[in-house]
């Protein structure tokens, strides 16, 4: 990355928000989806910027689930463990992705491909089992329908599958 | 022709199928030259789920479910161009249901404040005003008896009041859309269908107790909801309805947004405001509530989405009207996310008194492949179980506590058979004990403990003393934990111990899992009168651990098998037995 580029980005980002209160995690989300992870070195320029001491930009970093300090895989596939999709068979849909991809939660493959995890609760239970697959998420599944969906990503390597749904957001 | 406007909900189509609606009706309104008259527009709740295609036609308010490609033709020529409705296709209300805090989703469009206010919008907090006094609307709140829809129930008048009561520079609004509970989205419905009604909940809010910021506190995994609450606040700017000098009177507030960042703790009012802050979601000791000291140390009211949502109804139509709805503790309506093992899963709204039986079995259509319905679950990891020998109890916040759950914010989890209480109860308990912040002891070693116990059952390798132990450390939690999250953490358990000791004891003495959830205690055999011999188990099993060939037949190998349950789900003639 472009240390001089990084910079100018990261003070773009910090100026918007600098005068707000309690400011810190909306900028860390505005670092998160710019770079998918908040890399040590953006830590320390917000650190310089805000003039907060970097332990408090890691305490809170580490407190949320939302904020990740390793850079993620191309497609992070999201499988939901809320109540719903738990008793729905979420825990097979886990445990055939992990079969597949042969990474555990929170892993990613070792091409770079996916990124494994769990997410508590996407808010549509009604369409329980459901994993989501960047910002796509696909419903009602079985074990069966996995190696289909992960299979348009690995063909297509690199460019987002497009066609069905309306919500295709994700980009790498 | 009048302006015209197609809402169509296609959520509840298989995936592929979706798209093909949306195209037919556009090309259906260009061949027919329409574009300039009628708007089509997709949306994601119109309140009515398990119906196929649903299609709101507007301003008439037509409504029809289970559309075919065949009748989009007849719709925009018979009911768009003439105005009449096709009555076969008219959805039947359910009866059951009343639609208040869902009055507008799927109705208004969310992302446009003009249709808003000409289905009554901002017109409460414009009476109010015009000539009502803070203290008078304390009192029409009061008359509504309306209560916290967070799920503690706390009277929300008596919340405005304490907050007013205080003297400060400074006062606080937050809403709270901090939605954890696995297996709920009542706020998500709420704040992507219908935002300007929460706003304007907020608007009275801070008007009654002096606030002049408000922000709002939603979950980052909700993004329409943010973006949707984000267009709302904006357009509300540009109106006048939110900045200096509202309406013409020296009542002034802004709203902003905060986002959450996962973590469920953040839904308890303390951590929460240390989220808004900016800092860990760490709960702190109350008192000091934060009607006294709240965000940055000034008194501050936390409502919960849909409570503020009520609160423009209310004012519209009267404290009176609003308490002649539900029972006598519990006024109003509530809405439930009616999910797990029911045929119509989805979103419903109904009043309070309306009992559990009636919402599972009239409006959620009973069990799933004709299973019979074990127990409900409500309130989520704080909440407890309802067995189905109780279904006739009508939901209010006393009758569920009653019963050794809670009303909570509104998930509502139908479970059969299949389903294992001691199973469930580790779920939840794993799920509390992933989301402690680990501040108090009580909470952190606690839940850890529950959990090894719980562990320890569903492996077989239980005592029967453990059940004393569960009791004992659940007890202590409840009294010496810090915040909601820990003190209520233990709920799921010791209502699966209430009502379902028989099923612990299965574990522990008889080391069976009577639902076969609990993997390690059953095992899988081949019932040879029923096997074809058609090898699907052999091929199958990851572990090798079936042998034989088709001539002889198959055999499985206890020492080699990982209980998978591979084998079990692969047999077609049913000739793996489980058990």
């Amino acid at each position: 990355m472009d240390r001089e580029k990084l910079k100018a980005d990261i003070k773009e980002i910090v100026e918007e928000w600098k005068t707000k209160e309690g400011n810190l995690i909306m900028i860390l989300h505005k670092i998160e989806n710019r770079y998918g992870y908040v890399p040590r070195e953006v830590s320390f320029e917000i650190s310089k910027l805000l003039d907060v001491p970097l332990a408090r930009i890691y305490e809170v970093i580490t407190f949320y689930n939302y904020f990740k300090l390793e850079p993620p895989g191309k497609h992070t596939v999201a499988v939901c463990m809320g109540t719903a999709c738990y008793l729905k068979g979420g825990a097979e849909l886990l445990s055939e992705l992990e079969h597949i991809l042969g990474v555990k939660e929170d892993e990613t493959t070792k091409d770079g491909l996916f990124h494994l995890e769990i997410v508590r609760c996407l808010g549509c239970c009604g369409l329980a089992p459901v994993i989501k697959i960047d910002g796509k998420v696909f419903g009602e599944l079985k074990k069966n329908d996995i190696i289909d969906i992960l299979s348009h990503y690995t063909k297509q390597n690199g460019q987002m599958v497009s066609g069905v749904g309306s919500e295709v957001s994700g980009k790498p | 022709m009048q302006q015209k406007r197609i809402l169509i909900k296609d959520t509840d189509l298989k995936k592929d199928r979706t798209r093909d609606f949306y195209t037919a009706f556009l090309t259906e309104i260009q061949d027919k030259k329409l574009e300039e008259k009628v708007q089509l527009v997709r949306v994601s709740d119109i309140g009515i789920y398990g119906k196929g295609l649903t299609v709101r036609v507007l301003p008439e308010n037509f409504l029809y479910c289970d559309v075919e490609t065949g009748d989009i033709s007849r719709i925009v020529s018979e009911s768009v161009v003439e105005g009449r409705p096709i009555e076969a296709l008219l959805h039947k209300p359910d009866d059951k249901q009343l639609r208040l805090v869902l009055r507008n989703c799927g109705l208004v469009d969310p992302e446009s404040i003009d249709d808003y206010i000409k289905h009554d919008g901002y017109q409460a907090i414009a009476t109010i005003l015009e000539k009502m006094t803070p203290e008078k609307v304390i009192e029409e709140m009061k008359i509504s008896e309306l209560r916290g829809r967070g799920g503690a129930g706390f009277p929300t008048w008596l919340k405005w009041k304490l907050t007013r009561a205080v003297e400060a520079d400074q006062k606080y609004v937050i809403c709270n859309g901090d939605e954890g509970d696995p297996g709920a989205y009542m706020d998500r419905s709420v704040l992507e269908g219908d935002p300007h009604s929460v706003i304007e909940g907020m608007m009275i809010a801070a008007y009654v107790i002096g606030a002049t910021k408000g922000f709002f506190y939603i979950r980052a995994e909700y993004p329409l909801a943010i973006e949707r609450v984000n267009r709302a606040v904006t357009q509300a700017h540009e109106y006048g309805l939110l900045g200096e000098n509202i309406l013409g009177s020296s009542f002034k507030l802004d709203i902003e947004i905060r986002l959450g960042a996962g973590a469920f703790v953040c839904g308890e009012e303390t951590a929460l405001i240390s989220s808004v802050e900016g800092k860990r979601g760490y709960p702190r000791p109350r008192p000091p509530y934060p009607s006294v000291k709240g965000l940055w140390g000034k008194p501050t009211v936390i409502n919960n989405v849909e409570t503020l949502a009520n609160i423009p109804l209310i004012m519209l139509k009267g404290g009176k009207w609003f308490s002649s709805i539900g029972t006598e503790k519990s006024k109003g309506s509530k809405v439930f996310a009616l999910t797990g093992k029911v045929k119509n899963s989805g979103l419903i709204e109904v009043p309070m008194g309306t009992t559990l039986k009636e919402i599972v079995f009239e409006i959620g259509g009973g069990g799933i492949a004709g299973k019979k319905v074990k127990a409900v679950q409500t309130g989520g990891p704080s909440g407890g179980v309802i067995p189905e020998d109780f279904i006739n109890a009508p939901v209010g916040y006393e009758s569920l506590q009653k019963l050794g759950s809670i009303m909570g914010s509104g998930g509502m989890i139908v479970m059969n058979e299949d389903d294992c209480m001691v199973d469930i109860a580790k779920f939840y308990l794993r799920f509390c004990v992933d989301e402690s912040c680990g501040k108090c002891a009580p909470c952190r070693i606690g839940g850890t403990q529950l959990l090894h116990l719980l562990e320890k059952i569903s492996e077989g390798k239980g005592e029967i003393e453990d059940l004393d132990r569960l009791r004992r450390i659940s007890r202590a939690m409840q009294k010496a934990a810090l915040c909601g999250l820990g003190q209520t953490a233990p709920n799921p358990v010791l209502s699966t111990l209430r009502y379902f000791e028989d099923e612990y004891k299965a574990h522990i003495v008889e080391k069976k899992c009577p639902a076969g959830r609990c993997a390690g205690l059953f095992h899988f055999s081949i019932i040879e009168e029923k096997c074809k011999r058609c090898g699907l188990c052999f091929r199958n099993c990851p572990v090798q651990a079936v042998s034989g060939n088709r001539d002889q037949g198959y055999l499985i190998f206890e020492e080699k098998c990982i209980n998978c349950g591979r084998c079990f789900e692969v047999c077609k003639f049913e000739a793996v037995s489980r058990g």
